[in-house]
């Protein structure tokens, strides 16, 4: 094979289109976690997500529509999953779950009569200049808004959370409720916004999937994406630029090991189908391996159930 | 205690009466692996099903059965309700669907794809998908300019790798320097996956896609970067009208409805079917203008040939990839050989994962 420039630009495009989904899902985790509520049904709202964006798309012929409403019916999922949890005060893991397979049985009962309807061609931002420029071109140009507002989104959480007010309170009340309830912080209120949030981000990725990477809709068609994310929160140890590196290196060892395949590279195709779990978790034990900094990020009150002492 | 007997009685009494009123009425029973709106291959066992009910045979199914315990208790359930004759439509029914036969040995039972008949009222059927591979690898021969053939492949089990050999065997016989690249997903349905996969091929200049996988998202990727494809399991040509040239149909519905009739009026027989283009059991889509009449002639009479058996897809001399003779000049492949083809043909890069 050879290898020109050109070529090495589309495939660092490519990689980064599919990364998107797990940016989305997971920054929406992570303020939901910096916030210490532990949400497992992110495979539930992402699913949800594509399903009601590819509905959509299908009864009103509007992207928009569909974009908007994939992210409606993540929070609206959320929303069940935040009203057990804080109102209810469930615990946080088995209603995670619970969201999980509740999203992924409802999808497929919605979907039922959208199996098979091709999808629309999402519009393609600056398609003239990947064509003009060699390299960069297909790297930086002709995606999907979704695909831009994904590569700022970690930027603009870490920012949201390290230097505004907003996301100072968010932290508090992830690290000490407690102390944060007695500050006059409306802990409810902050957790249900961040448990909100997490879903319409998920609910935005699942649409990624079903209206813009692979236009279409099919049972159970995010296939585990909700897990990953789930998984890249964890080992970026909340750090939003973490999980920018975690993803891109999840999807971009995805799409190198078919790469690797079509070019007759000889390793057993078993271990090449789990290199890109192993390589993942490998680089992102290794740049978050300062404990100090780990302390400094964990909301330290994850998962535990708060009430408010009257 | 009284209660809880009359209760009993009750429920047995129900139980007798339901068995009863079921067992007037001859019914077929269906179980599938995906659901029925799935666009490929449980769409088309439905489709079958449509048939036997249009034949004035009363059916039932059950959809999005899972291969392993669960496929043992519905199984069981379609026997207990009254089916005489049930279809259990995945490779991975194959133990469950014997085992249920050993304890309703007065339900006939149908497994497709398999091999194993361990009691007398189970039959195995299948198509010769490979014929279709045939004509795929003859069109894919003539229309590709960069000699490279991108196939998408699941899992490697034989009736996978029959389908590329045939498929790469024909291409070469039109165009002796074609190439086939293989990606194995490891999955019969990840659209993402599969996606990502013909991406990879056609970045590795693969300009004909084809694919061993159910959804529709590889001849969508194909349609976008313009090149050919082939579609899988049922007409695709919706989803990428410009790109495929054609789909390999799989077609079961005469051959349920045969069965179901054979099993009313008692000539049902246990058997093994391997039923191809001849008998219409593979089927094949229109074929696209687009790669001009001269060709599409040349693919219509070969359809014909290998229906009437004049031709044969796996017909000497053939070698596999290390130049060991596999079938002799002028002979054909058995069908033995065929069922349990584990190797690849001279021509295919790439090892076959163990």
């Amino acid at each position: 094979m050879n290898i020109d420039i050109n070529f090495l630009g589309i495939l660092i495009g490519a990689i980064m289109a599919s990364s998107v989904p797990l940016i989305l899902a997971a920054l929406g985790e992570l303020i939901t976690e910096r916030s210490g509520v532990l949400n497992l049904g992110v495979e539930g709202m992402m699913i949800i997500g594509a399903i009601s964006g590819f509905a959509l798309m299908v009864i009103t012929d509007n992207l928009f529509l569909a974009i908007i409403g994939s992210m409606l019916s993540g929070l609206l999922l959320s929303f069940i999953f935040g009203f057990l949890t804080q109102s209810l005060l469930t615990n946080h893991v088995a209603t995670g779950l619970a969201l999980t397979i509740f999203g992924i049985g409802l999808s497929a009962m919605i979907g039922k009569d959208f199996v098979g309807i091709p999808g629309k061609q999402f519009p393609l931002l600056f398609v003239n200049l990947k064509e003009a420029i060699p390299f960069f071109g297909p790297i930086f140009f002709g995606h999907s808004i979704v695909f831009y507002f994904a590569f700022l989104l970690p930027f603009g959480t870490n920012y949201f959370l390290k230097k505004t007010k907003i996301g100072l309170i968010v932290r508090a009340v992830g690290d000490s409720p407690v102390s944060a309830a007695n500050q006059g912080i409306n802990v409810l209120l902050v957790r249900y916004c961040c448990i909100l949030y997490g879903g319409a981000m998920c609910g935005l990725g699942g649409a990624y999937l079903s209206l813009i990477y692979t236009p279409q809709w099919i049972e159970n068609m995010t296939a585990g994406r909700g897990w990953i994310a789930l998984a890249l929160v964890v080992f970026a140890t909340w750090s939003p630029l973490k999980v920018l590196v975690g993803a891109i290196i999840f999807g971009g060892i995805t799409i190198l090991q078919l790469h690797m395949q079509a070019m007759g590279i000889r390793i057993p195709v078993q271990f090449l189908s789990a290199l890109p779990y192993i390589m993942t978790i490998v680089v992102l034990v290794i740049i978050s391996r300062d404990s100090r900094k780990i302390k400094l990020n964990t909301p330290t009150s994850l998962g535990q159930i708060f009430y408010k002492e009257k | 205690m009284y209660k809880y007997f009359l209760r009993l009685l009750a429920s047995v009494l129900l139980l007798l009466g339901f068995s009863i009123n079921a067992h007037a009425e001859f019914k077929v029973g269906f179980v599938y692996v995906g659901p029925t709106g799935d666009h490929g291959w449980t769409y088309q066992h439905d489709e079958g099903r449509k048939a036997v009910e249009a034949a004035g045979i009363k059916t039932t199914y059950v959809e999005s059965v899972p291969e392993g315990a669960d496929a043992e208790r519905v199984i069981r359930q379609l026997a207990q309700s009254g089916h005489d004759l049930i279809f259990t439509t995945s490779f991975g029914y194959m133990d469950p669907t014997n085992k249920v036969a050993k304890d309703f040995p007065n339900v006939k039972f149908e497994h497709a794809t398999g091999y194993k008949r361990e009691h007398s009222n189970v039959s195995t059927y299948s198509a010769r998908f490979y014929e279709g591979r045939t004509l795929l690898g003859h069109m894919a021969g003539k229309m590709t300019k960069t000699n490279v053939i991108g196939y998408i492949a699941s899992f490697p089990i034989p009736e996978v790798i029959r389908g590329i050999n045939a498929m790469t065997l024909a291409a070469q016989k039109v165009n002796p320097n074609i190439k086939t690249k293989i990606v194995w997903v490891f999955t019969w349905y990840d659209p993402g996956k599969e996606s990502e996969a013909a991406q990879a091929l056609i970045d590795q200049g693969a300009d004909i896609i084809m694919q061993h996988t159910d959804s529709t998202a590889p001849v969508q990727v194909a349609e976008k970067a313009g090149v050919w494809s082939f579609g899988q399991a049922s007409d695709m040509q919706r989803f990428a009208p410009k790109s495929i040239l054609t789909s390999i149909i799989d077609d079961w519905a005469p051959y349920y409805v045969e069965r179901s009739i054979a099993a009313r009026d008692g000539t049902w027989k246990q058997q093994d079917t391997w039923h191809g283009l001849k008998e219409g059991m593979v089927a094949m889509a229109p074929y696209n203008s687009a790669m001009g009449s001269g060709l599409v002639k040349e693919v219509e009479k070969l359809q014909k040939d290998l229906a009437s058996g004049k031709a044969h897809s796996f017909t000497g001399p053939i070698y596999d990839q290390q130049g060991n003779l596999l079938v002799a000049e002028g002979k054909v492949a058995d069908d033995g050989m065929l069922a349990g083809m584990s190797v690849y043909v001279k021509g295919v890069e790439g090892d076959i994962p163990k």
